[in-house]
């Protein structure tokens, strides 16, 4: 069955610490939908991007590390769910709740599949 | 042009997302009004009303914000409709009429309040309800594909190969049959819990094992039918948590799911289990059958029908190569098996079994044991002019050695079989053991 990531990208400054309640409730409950119909592979949050560390080759081939997301941008991916679904419009129903459970845009991707 | 063309495409794009919006919401949703209502087959009418509104309204108007509210919304206002007309035709005085707009607001409210928080003891109560033993399993299936897999009629009937009109009365005769019984709208208690329960999950392995065992018909809705078993599966998981038959289920659903790209060469052929691709084989979805199953068994439910099952197809999958297959261990969750539900089939794995654990002659003797008149299963008789039991006597015997009888009872096996594809198999055994009985000469 295919599967999909439904990404929530939130604005860097995001402090989960200060997010309403309401919008924790409402999370939790779209958590709770998706395992009662049985879409659900995994759920997580990240720490916020400004804690990440990114790392790339150079071209002298040494490797650099930086502190921060890879990327420069005002938002990053704060958090995921893995669906398995029967198609993509299916996956971007569950998307459209999830904007409107966190409050945030979010990307919607099928995993590549096949032999592994 | 152009712009018809966008407009067009946007249509499709719309009926599509109102598609998977209804397959998302329509479970909660049938099973929310069902919370009012007390019947299924209303519930249902009143959730397809609601599904017509938001096809006519949405190209228009777009999306809404929160399609699952919209629904509940439209729903409402079809249900105080309903009944308003119902009531209406019986009842005209004034005093009633301001009684019955009372009852129109009190079941306003009542369904506002259902909707708003549908909960999952509703949809559990649904489940129990389509899968009623009152219902012939078909109308179980059909109900229950339609009611929880919200599967459309024309879906189920490609899937099962019928024709749509069949479906149609199935489903028909099957809310009847609900309405006529007065089966209420609950999850069953006590002891009549386990029965029920047993009732839904037979229900759900048919839809898989449809999906999984044919090798006719349309092939794309076949594989659909597996993934709406498993989502039931997982469904029920989550409902009915401390039930172990539901986990043990659920973990045999994974573990045939995950050889499902193994099942197949090239060609199209069937792949037989010891000759598969274990590579192929989907580890995350093993994983997850792997967990069902622990969980089935701390439950204390390892010796149920299909915990032991989930149990013989994890002897396979963790098994690295075909050579690896742990046959002791196989030949035990079959004694086991035998013990609780005893059948021919399950008699002829043992036999199979045995075979591989012991070598030939035991498997033989096993096979002799089951096919003997009178045999303690039972079941001699009813394995007669079953394709299998040659199929197996044969194998058993060109191990063996002993090819001539071996040829004769491929050829046997050969013109019991209706399946196309096994019968494939057969002749391609039958064509090595012609090669063997050409180098013994």
């Amino acid at each position: 069955m295919p599967q999909y990531l439904v990404a929530i990208h939130l604005p860097d400054n995001f402090d989960p610490s200060q997010s309403d309640p309401a919008m924790m409730d409402d999370i939790h409950a779209l958590n709770k939908e998706m395992i009662a119909a049985g879409v659900r592979l995994f759920a997580g949050g990240l720490s916020p991007a400004g804690h990440a560390k990114s790392l790339r080759a150079q071209t002298d081939g040494k490797l650099l590390m930086t502190d921060g997301p890879y990327l420069e941008a005002k938002e990053h991916v704060g958090g995921f769910w893995i669906l398995e679904c029967g198609d993509v419009d299916q996956a971007v129903a569950w998307g459209r709740k999830a904007v409107k459970a966190c409050r945030a845009p979010v990307e919607v991707r099928e995993f590549l599949s096949g032999p592994k | 042009m152009l712009h018809n063309d966008r407009r067009r495409e946007n249509v499709t794009d719309i009926h599509k997302t109102i598609e998977a919006v209804w397959k998302i919401e329509s479970t909660r949703l049938i099973a929310g009004i069902a919370r009012v209502t007390r019947d299924i087959g209303i519930a249902e009418e009143l959730a397809q009303d609601a599904l017509v509104t938001a096809l006519e309204v949405w190209p228009a108007e777009g999306i809404p914000e929160n399609p699952g509210a919209w629904l509940m919304t439209a729903a409402k206002r079809r249900a105080i409709d309903y009944f308003r007309r119902g009531q209406m035709l019986v009842q005209k005085h004034e005093e009633i009429t301001r009684e019955l707009e009372f009852q129109q607001q009190h079941l306003g409210d009542a369904l506002d309040h259902a909707l708003d928080q549908v909960i999952d003891d509703d949809v559990l109560r649904l489940i129990f309800t389509a899968c009623h033993p009152v219902l012939p399993i078909e109308g179980r299936v059909a109900l229950t594909l339609r009611l929880i897999g919200g599967l459309a009629t024309p879906e189920i009937a490609r899937a099962f190969l019928v024709p749509e009109k069949t479906v149609g009365q199935r489903i028909f005769r099957a809310k009847k049959t609900l309405l006529e019984a007065h089966v209420p709208f609950e999850t069953p208690r006590g002891e009549e819990l386990r029965l029920r329960v047993d009732s839904v999950l037979s229900v759900v392995y048919l839809i898989f094992n449809e999906g999984y065992t044919a090798t006719s018909g349309d092939e794309w809705m076949r594989a659909a039918l597996c993934e709406d078993a498993l989502r039931l599966g997982r469904m029920l998981a989550q409902l009915l948590p401390t039930e172990s038959e539901v986990h043990g289920l659920l973990a045999l659903m994974e573990f045939q799911a995950s050889r499902t790209a193994a099942r197949r060469g090239r060609q199209g052929e069937a792949v037989l289990l010891p000759d598969q691709d274990r590579s192929l084989w989907d580890d995350a979805q093993i994983q997850r059958g792997m967990a069902a199953l622990a969980h089935a068994q701390k439950l204390g439910g390892g010796a149920g029908n299909y915990a032991l099952q989930a149990a013989l197809a994890a002897c396979h999958m963790r098994a690295r190569t075909a050579e690896a297959t742990d046959w002791n261990r196989i030949v035990l969750l079959y004694d086991a098996l035998m013990q609780i539900r005893p059948s021919p089939i399950v008699a002829l794995n043992r036999a199979v079994a045995v075979g591989m654990a012991q070598g030939p002659a035991a498997g033989l003797e096993a096979l002799d044991a089951i096919e003997k008149p009178g045999a303690d299963s039972g079941t001699g008789s009813a394995l007669a002019g079953y394709h299998l039991l040659p199929s197996v006597r044969g194998d058993l015997l060109l191990k063996l050695g002993r090819f001539t009888g071996a040829r004769k009872e491929i050829e046997r096996a050969i013109t019991l079989t209706q399946n196309l594809r096994e019968r494939e198999l057969l002749a391609e055994r039958l064509k090595q053991i012609e090669k063997k009985v050409a180098w013994s000469a």
